[in-house]
């Protein structure tokens, strides 16, 4: 459950960052953050949850519970796992709209924007893409508006 | 005049003194450039030619009359001459412009296939082979009903010539091989595999990406029907290449692209076409870089001789025996005859990581899949981290890798 909103957790992780005064320094907290994301169960390394990029593979699973969306997700690379630790932070546990309207902001500020370069094909451009995804899906399962009949 | 003799430190740097990127610092350091299996960088000289062609004589070959046209004409067929030189073809016709090495295979699927592939017909390409030979023959066999065999290769990175043998029927009708792997820089046997091809009356296409650059290419020696090869992989500009094939062939073979260049003469009711190699150069062709491509094969001509070509050797070995020293690491590719590429996995950890890792340190290699996921897959492996060494590379950069390396390991365990 998250207590704080997006924007909230990516001004902390953003603040965290700002002590880092070397590229040596930034990437052992994000591989740390790496090491320590929870490994997804066997089960869930499946086809249906892969996001295959050329050169890591990421799998991402999503669950809506009580109007809230949370995420696990996976890689075998372990700096796109920090990244995809930093991401799940910010994102799990909000509403569908608020996920969909995250700018994700932080990734530029911390400096890591060139992980989502076209190049990288790291999965991450593809995860984010597809953690849109899942919210937009949820967000269309709610309970629809009463519908205002005119005449 | 005695021609002076420079030590091999000394003849390097004058080398990379021509290659302005060289230059470049990358978050604080000096830039060290590995990754030249992907792309070559490119000699003053190819840039000037470049811009010379735009400032001085730019305009469109072969038709025009004004003098500008001329120059441009003769510029671009004199690059032919050099590109036929190069590979000592037998003659300029038998050189056709291509866009590169991928764009030459898929010129030979699209139209000697297309005519000569029947149903039941074989087709032999190898487990390392890079994509752009693997695809183009599936699409042939696909179309065609025709059979895609594959030369097994040992845990080294060798083709199994034996295996090859028994491939080889009377329905085998092309061989297409690669001449270098990009993976794992393995040199093919090619000689060998073409006379036994030849004696089932198979062609053979030889992919030359790699090898144009790393080898001295005599087609007329090997005997290759088709060789292929990119610019930008022999220092030259990206956009072009070459396909060489002999005249005997070329001639039965239909055409490729329709247009303007490639016909003879146009009305509605027929179109006749062009002679050789014209009939398959469709279109305005790619100029300004089929120019600048003479310049950087005549820098290699001056510049990659047998000492510089020694160099690369030395390099490889060099940076083979450190990088095996380094625990976990696995060499990849160990075969007897190898060019300048070094490709390699650590235990436990992703060749990604160790790229992002090594890059943060000014250092270029590449990882991952390399194009070549069949050779990935038989290996039993998701993707290698390359260094690949070109004649202006040093002994200090392989140093710096290996530092980097330590380092990035360090940081990862």
């Amino acid at each position: 459950m998250n207590d704080q909103t997006i924007k909230e957790t990516e001004r902390d992780i953003i603040e965290d960052f700002s002590w880092f005064e070397t590229w040596e320094e930034k990437y052992e907290y994000i591989i740390e953050l790496g090491k320590k994301l929870e490994p997804l169960e066997d089960e869930c390394k499946v086809k249906e949850n892969i996001i295959k990029g050329c050169q890591s593979t990421v799998w991402l699973v999503a669950k809506f519970e009580d109007g809230l969306v949370f995420y696990s997700a996976d890689s075998d690379a372990v700096i796109v796992k920090g990244l995809i630790s930093m991401l799940i932070k910010v994102l799990s546990g909000n509403t569908p709209d608020e996920i969909l309207n995250a700018k994700l902001d932080f990734i530029n500020e911390i400096g890591m924007m060139t992980h989502l370069a076209q190049t990288r094909s790291n999965g991450l451009v593809a995860m984010i893409k597809q953690i849109k995804n899942y919210a937009l899906a949820f967000k269309s399962m709610q309970v629809p508006e009463k519908n205002i009949n005119y005449g | 005049m005695e021609a002076k003799i420079l030590s091999p430190e000394v003849e390097v740097q004058r080398i990379r003194d021509q290659f302005p990127i060289l230059s470049r610092m990358l978050k604080n350091k000096p830039l060290v450039y590995l990754d030249n299996a992907a792309t070559s960088q490119k000699p003053q000289c190819v840039i000037d030619a470049l811009s010379e062609y735009y400032t001085s004589y730019n305009a469109n070959i072969h038709r025009g009359i004004h003098a500008l046209a001329e120059e441009a004409t003769a510029a671009y067929e004199l690059s032919r001459k050099t590109v036929a030189h190069f590979l000592n073809a037998g003659s300029p016709e038998e050189i056709i412009f291509t866009r590169g090495t991928t764009e030459g295979i898929n010129l030979v699927a699209y139209t000697w296939a297309r005519k000569f592939i029947k149903e039941g017909d074989e087709i032999i390409i190898s487990e390392m082979e890079h994509h752009s030979n693997i695809v183009p023959w599936q699409l042939v066999c696909e179309e065609k009903n025709a059979v895609l065999k594959v030369i097994p290769i040992t845990d080294d990175g060798e083709l199994k010539l034996e295996a090859f043998y028994n491939l080889l029927t009377e329905k085998t009708k092309l061989v297409s091989i690669v001449h270098v792997s990009n993976a794992l820089g393995t040199i093919n046997p090619v000689k060998t595999i073409i006379e036994a091809a030849h004696e089932k009356g198979a062609v053979v296409l030889l992919d030359g990406a790699q090898s144009a650059v790393h080898l001295s290419i005599d087609v007329q020696d090997l005997d290759c029907d088709f060789f292929a090869f990119s610019g930008h992989k022999v220092y030259g500009p990206t956009g072009i290449g070459a396909l060489y094939g002999k005249r005997e062939i070329l001639e039965q073979m239909p055409v490729f692209m329709g247009g303007g260049e490639m016909i003879k003469e146009v009305t509605f009711e027929k179109t006749t076409f062009n002679e050789l190699p014209y009939k398959y150069e469709a279109g305005t062709p790619n100029i300004a870089d089929a120019i600048a491509l003479k310049a950087a094969l005549d820098f290699m001509a001056e510049n990659a001789d047998h000492s510089l070509r020694n160099h690369e050797a030395e390099l490889l070995s060099y940076a083979t025996d450190c990088l095996e020293k380094i625990p976990g690491l696995k060499i990849i590719g160990k075969a007897k005859q190898k060019a300048s590429i070094a490709s390699f996995i650590i235990e436990g950890i992703h060749p990604q990581d160790i790229g992002i890792l090594l890059d943060n340190q000014a250092i270029a290699v590449r990882t991952g899949h390399h194009c070549t996921q069949p050779l990935m897959h038989r290996l039993g492996i998701q993707g290698t981290v390359r260094a690949s060494f070109a004649i202006y590379n040093t002994f200090e950069e392989v140093d710096r890798l290996i530092a980097g390396l330590h380092k990035a390991i360090k940081m990862l365990s």
